[in-house]
């Protein structure tokens, strides 16, 4: 562990193709600076696009529809099915339709504060102005947000933001907006511009020359092990929450596809900066396989609350008034239920820890409706959350109109990723990551809604653009073919990895390995990390690793449907990724958004950034298995922002 | 509870399949349908039996890929997907059949999943409204009653799990393809391609080998979104008003 610990610190990183200038025109002047590729040479390009949710899909439909040739990839069965799916909340956009005072300014200025003063302000101001042509091109798409009864679209507010910019499809806008971006992806599938390979995981990067020439996959029907090539690679993976087991990820989401990226030389950029959702179903036992998620837009007409003292067992009918604690009301009364979802979470694991949580194990706290059905009465509150009420009653058994829900933080979204440039670049060249895959957009916390918004901003509008600059720089790629020596290296890695899991045949399933180290990290790298904590983890992790490729036990062959291989192999990178988000909560000895170490804060409980020491983002480089990785330190410049520290009181 | 599980196992598309038997003990009424199938998985994969492979994912019931008929219906006997059932729906002792969604149009794979890219070509021939990157009006420029974004809604629910297909007697994707053709020719970005739309994605569902409809409703019944059945024979207007249309043009 020591070894491990003991990181050099390489040299610093610079955005290289950030443009100078006001930053309300850096998008327009880099967009004109981007060399263009004639449209008749298009054709002649291949790009390959690995994921199709909202990132991916709309990433290839837009090349595709731009003349590219694209090979996209999903594990799913169909590209319809990527996790975006899943999102209920919404999509911001700075519209300013409510003529409450929003503006792109105001969403670039809650963005970047939101996020704790750990993003790029280049790259947010860029998301704000993008956001208002997303809306435009859903809704020609015929994605059917909530309108009002004008014909006009409906917006609501979301945590963290005193405007009304959210734009939503009832309680599930993730699915209406990706449905959206499959359809795009699907008409040009039609067309012949997509090949699409459905059921085919990306297993490793190739890299040629020093460039991303490719990819490794398995075709999980048949189990082949089968190269692609290309001139360019796009990462649209998602996130890596699922390395805490539970998490409201889908099962499936994994991240093998970036950290494959990372040991082919892509840097790590903030991998300990996740988010935990305040708003989830708590677990029932050691069965959970995984967490629901219950849209925040839940807390604009949902009460928090927990009884006032410890270890009261009445029901909650029965506590009076004068006996709850409406805590967020309490402590932020000008934000009262709407903070940000890292004060929210925190402020949950606070009042449970102090042994005032509720439901089994007290692990919980109510989220009560009582006064919103008063107020508005149950038709309208049935109207506005009707989806998400009968999903908490499918799952619980509980009927939330007569009893308050309980919630409890959950694991949600990873705000760290791949490092990348304003072109959205990786450091290896011609790998681009977009989506929840790169690091860039959302600093140390990401605010609601602000996901949707940061995956079709990529997809549609910001790698399309700058990937034509890559191309028409690198025009004439030598041919690569599957007998280059980098090629069948990295297949003969592949297999020779896939061979070994299967070949152990040990006593132990890849999930009780999963379950063991997403234990770990919920407990030391989870809501609040010590450095105490996260030594021992970082002591336990290599241990872990050890005994995992001693003891796993992975049924059937390589050549044929095997689910338990594909989960034993996600296990391997997870336990490598783990070490490595650890150490970086470590070196990060400050606290900022959902990074709470409990030696950096305020006499009052919150976190205390420290921008003298770390308004930095730290991008790793792999340097071998357990061995110390090198820390790139890229300088954040606050020019139109000024960090202060964040209140929501 | 303790229950008997009568589950189809099937190696490859081109093996045979049969019902195998699997008592499983020790299920808490709080597990998911899925959750349960899991611990029979961890014990199958250390007794050195290959575990039941089956299609999941979000196990929210919104990504569509769980694809079960559970004694005899379509994600079991509650109207949700199969990741939404929870073992509280059913009685120590009970024995319950797992088997995967019978098609014609939707080979087994293996075990319980299926081959359901009939779907996604379905889509492919007219799913979508043509409207490029970049080339969209502002959003307000064209007003939707509410009326009709609530009804493109109500369609555009779907989770293309194909649990219509599995539960007609005639495996007929009816639901599922009108479901997409009424949410896209509600609105008026869908107006344009209204005719080719309903027409192409008809031919297309019958170039699957989809089954005919003989409206016997067993889709909408097992339908986990509540797709209603209306939305069939709305199509059916469509198509026919398509058809003469097309004819009169």
């Amino acid at each position: 562990m020591d070894h491990y610990t003991d990181y050099a610190t390489g040299a610093p990183l610079a955005d290289t193709k950030a443009p100078e200038g006001p930053i309300a025109e850096r998008w327009d002047t880099r967009r004109f600076a981007a060399k263009l590729v004639n449209p008749a040479n298009r054709r002649k390009h291949t790009v390959i696009v690995v994921g199709t949710g909202l990132a991916g899909g709309s990433a290839g439909a837009t090349l595709a529809e731009q003349g590219y040739h694209v090979q996209q990839f999903c594990y799913q069965d169909s590209p319809r099915r990527a996790h975006s799916i899943a999102a209920q909340g919404g999509i911001n956009a700075a519209k300013n339709y409510r003529n409450d005072g929003d503006s792109i300014h105001r969403l670039f200025y809650d963005t970047v504060k939101g996020g704790d003063f750990r993003s790029r302000e280049s790259n947010v101001h860029r998301l704000a102005q993008i956001s208002v042509e997303i809306i435009d091109q859903c809704v020609a798409q015929g994605v059917p947000f909530a309108r009002e009864y004008g014909g006009l679209l409906d917006t609501r507010s979301f945590g963290g933001v005193q405007v009304s910019r959210t734009f939503y499809a009832r309680g599930q806008t993730g699915q209406q907006l990706l449905l959206g971006a499959y359809q795009a992806l699907s008409r040009q599938i039609a067309a012949g511009n997509v090949e699409m390979h459905p059921r085919t995981e990306m297993l490793d990067l190739v890299v040629v020359g020093g460039r991303a020439r490719g990819i490794v996959a398995r075709d999980l029907i048949t189990g082949e092990i089968t190269t692609h090539l290309a001139d360019a690679v796009v990462l649209a993976s998602g996130g890596y929450g699922n390395v805490f087991y539970l998490s409201t990820n889908a099962m499936n989401s994994n991240a093998t596809a970036v950290w494959r990226a990372h040991r082919r030389g892509a840097w790590f950029a903030n991998p300990c900066f996740t988010q935990i959702h305040p708003t989830c179903i708590p677990r029932t036992g050691d069965h959970q396989s995984k967490l629901t998620l219950m849209s925040e837009s839940l807390r604009n007409d949902g009460r928090i609350w927990v009884p006032r003292t410890k270890g009261d067992t009445r029901a909650p009918g029965d506590i009076p008034e004068a006996e709850r604690d409406y805590y967020l009301e309490r402590i932020y009364p000008s934000f009262g239920n709407l903070v940000p979802r890292d004060i929210a979470s925190r402020a949950a694991k606070n009042v449970c820890d102090e042994g005032r949580g509720v439901g089994p194990g007290g692990q919980g706290v109510y989220l009560d409706f009582a006064d919103a059905i008063a107020r508005m009465g149950r038709k309208a509150v049935e109207q506005k959350y009707g989806n998400l009420f009968e999903m908490y009653q499918r799952i619980t058994a509980e009927d939330p109109y007569e009893v308050p829900m309980r919630i409890y933080p959950a694991v949600h979204y990873t705000m760290g990723g791949l490092w990348v440039d304003y072109d959205l670049q990786t450091t290896i060249p011609g790998l681009f990551a977009i989506g929840e895959a790169n690091f860039s957009d959302h600093g140390a916390n990401r605010l609601g809604a602000s996901a949707l918004m940061q995956g079709l901003a990529d997809g549609y509008f910001v790698l399309p653009a700058t990937i034509n600059d890559y191309l028409a720089r690198n025009p004439g790629h030598d041919t690569v073919d599957a007998a280059h020596p980098a090629v069948a290296g990295a297949v003969a890695e592949t297999k020779e990895r896939l061979h070994r899991l299967i070949s152990v045949d040990g006593d132990r399933t890849a999930d009780s390995f999963h379950r063991e180290i997403g234990e770990l990290m919920w407990e030391y790298c989870g809501m609040a990390r010590t450095e105490e904590g996260l030594r021992k983890a970082l002591d336990r992790i290599p241990q872990i690793r050890e005994e995992f490729w001693r003891r796993i036990k992975v049924p059937g062959t390589e050549a044929e449907f095997n689910q338990s291989l594909e989960r034993a192999n996600r296990v391997v990178d997870y336990l490598e990724l783990a070490e490595l988000m650890c150490l970086d909560a470590l070196h990060r000895a400050e606290s900022c958004g959902g990074h709470f170490r409990e030696e950096s804060q305020t006499p009052d409980g919150e976190a205390a950034r420290r921008d003298e020491e770390f308004s930095y983002a730290a991008a790793w480089e792999f340097t071998g298995t357990g061995d110390a990785p090198v820390l790139h330190k890229e300088d954040l410049v606050f020019e139109y922002v000024h960090p202060t520290q964040r209140s929501y009181a | 509870m303790r229950l008997t599980l009568r589950v189809w196992r099937q190696k490859n598309d081109r093996s045979p399949g049969a019902m195998k038997e699997y008592p499983v003990d020790g299920v808490s009424p709080d597990m998911s349908f899925l959750e349960m199938l899991d611990t029979l998985n961890e014990r199958l994969t250390l007794e050195g039996e290959e575990p039941i492979a089956f299609d999941h994912d979000c196990r929210e019931g919104i990504c569509g890929a769980c694809s079960l008929v559970i004694n005899g219906d379509a994600h079991g006997p509650e109207r949700t997907t199969a990741c939404q059932l929870h073992m509280r729906s059913f009685r120590d002792g009970d024995t319950v059949d797992v088997e995967p969604w019978r098609a014609a149009a939707f080979p087994v794979v293996r075990d319980l999943v299926v081959d359901r890219s009939a779907f996604d070509r379905i889509i492919q021939a007219g799913g979508y409204v043509s409207v490029p990157t970049g080339a969209a009006p502002e959003a307000h420029a064209t007003p939707v009653p509410k009326a009709a974004a609530d009804a493109a809604f109500e369609h555009a629910e779907c989770i293309g799990c194909g649990a219509c297909v599995a539960a007609c007697p005639n495996g007929s994707a009816m639901l599922f393809t009108s479901a997409k053709v009424n949410h896209l020719n509600v609105l008026p970005q869908g107006a344009p391609e209204r005719e080719t739309r309903v027409l192409d994605m008809v031919a297309q569902m019958d170039a699957e080998g989809f089954g005919g409809c003989t409206l016997t409703g067993e889709c909408a019944t097992a339908c986990p979104k509540g797709i209603p059945l209306t939305s069939i024979t709305s199509m059916n207007k469509e198509w026919l008003r398509a058809n003469r249309k097309v004819s009169r043009d």
